[in-house]
């Protein structure tokens, strides 16, 4: 190490490593340079910030078709739930209220219930319950589950308007106050 | 990627158990290196805890802040802690500027302390590197090459196991060298001279960094900066260091 302290001390020897160090680094930096297209991976469907979110088409409880795209345009918040669940039952009231602040402006909701590991007697009661009037499409094999890899109950995903995932939150339950801030950035984008 | 381990009816978030193992392993080693340059450990060990508690707690206040109108509807939201409702760069800032002012009013030696406290970062780093393997964050550009993984829709670089092994070595050589080390600083500056060479080198391969100037990573544009700081830093140390020997 006493070699590196008198190398370091000599403005000569110690100058010239460092612009040895800077012509490199601007070079390599030149190397990998990529287009900005390259890193933004808006387009490849993935459940995390910054990718598409995975579109799906299932049946919702008023036996009606949902697809996720057709709410582009819009700030979606994609919950995924059972009936089962403490934290989703906790977290339910706080989506309902977020939805009446601010449905107004553009916000949707779909609260997709794991019906694969859930009833859908269960479902409706809870649906019942608690009032809910968003969108509560049924997952009956699993595949959202799949595409959103589901690793714990409940699991949110904040879609922009242009259908890239912004946040996710694993995990909850959440307070009106997290969604509602969570959701107020992507509110201003809609048009 | 092992983001969440589920242990009966827990779900554990792996990448921050990693993390907080990370800043119990740190406040260890810094107790552990602290006599060494003369300085107490208690003193050491309450400055990184005063930073990260001042630092979770204003990146909270900084994100209730920027939703003020929210949360005043909701006052007792402020309580309900999420880690998406923290402001982290300010939470950061203010944590390390208070755990600073610490040091500065216990008459805390800078460089020494600083010193003292990098083979703790340098094992905070590798955890670093362990959680982004966990979580699947800090992910690589798409590529063929035949050692790429499959992660987020794509093969990618596995550049979570190159910041690994980046930051396995960096420890290590700190490790080696932190006994030998004469010049007052030297550690802590060759410490941010290689995380800064090594993020510059592994930025290459990420498939999330943020570009300026129409095709530049800009982490890269930084860690240049740094490396070059650290480098004229070593230098000036070393002229100081000199002198003082050669004056009686």
């Amino acid at each position: 190490m006493h070699k590196l302290n008198s190398l370091a001390k000599s403005p000569i020897r110690w100058g010239a490593i460092i612009v040895g160090v800077v012509v490199l680094g601007v070079a390599w930096i030149g190397i990998s340079q990529v287009p900005a297209s390259a890193t933004t991976s808006g387009s490849i469907p993935s459940p995390r910030e910054g990718f598409a979110a995975p579109d799906f088409t299932l049946e919702t409880l008023e036996d009606e078709t949902f697809t996720l795209s057709d709410l582009r345009g819009k700030a979606v918040v994609v919950n995924l739930w059972a009936s089962w669940c403490p934290p989703c039952r906790a977290e339910m009231p706080a989506l309902q209220a977020a939805y009446e602040a601010d449905r107004g402006r553009g916000l949707e909701i779909v609260a997709v219930d794991m019906t694969y590991q859930d009833s859908e007697a269960d479902a409706q009661r809870f649906v019942e319950d608690f009032g809910l009037t968003f969108t509560v499409p049924l997952d009956r094999d699993g595949t959202v589950a799949r595409q959103y890899l589901m690793r714990a109950l409940p699991s949110t995903f904040f879609v922009g308007p242009d259908g890239v995932i912004r946040k996710v939150v694993i995990g909850g339950p959440m307070s009106e106050a997290t969604i509602r801030s969570t959701v107020s950035e992507m509110l201003e984008e809609v048009p | 990627m092992l983001p969440i381990l589920q242990v009966g009816p827990l779900a554990i978030q792996m990448p921050g158990l990693i993390l907080l193992a990370g800043v119990w392993i740190a406040v260890s080693l810094t107790d552990r290196e602290a006599p060494r340059y003369s300085l107490k450990p208690s003193t050491l060990s309450n400055m990184i805890l005063i930073g990260l508690v001042v630092g979770i707690l204003s990146a909270r206040l900084w994100y209730v802040i920027r939703f003020f109108d929210i949360y005043l509807d909701n006052p007792l939201s402020f309580f309900s802690l999420n880690p998406t409702t923290l402001a982290p760069l300010e939470g950061a800032l203010t944590g390390l500027a208070v755990a600073a002012f610490y040091g500065y009013r216990k008459g805390l030696p800078l460089w020494p302390t600083l010193d003292a406290l990098t083979p703790g970062l340098a094992a905070f780093g590798l955890t670093v590197g362990f959680a982004h393997l966990a979580s699947g964050d800090a992910f690589g550009m798409e590529t063929s090459v035949p050692w790429a993984i499959e992660l987020w829709g794509a093969q990618r670089h596995p550049t979570q196991i190159y910041e690994v092994l980046a930051a396995g070595f960096i420890f290590w050589l700190i490790w080696e060298i932190r006994r030998k080390e004469k010049v007052a600083g030297f550690l802590f500056l060759i410490f941010v001279a290689l995380t800064a060479l090594s993020r510059l080198v592994v930025e290459a391969f990420r498939g999330d960094s943020i570009i300026t100037y129409g095709s530049v990573r800009s982490a890269q544009l930084g860690s240049l900066l740094v490396l070059a700081v650290a480098l004229i830093g070593m230098h000036l140390l070393a002229r100081v260091q000199a002198q003082e020997s050669k004056s009686p």
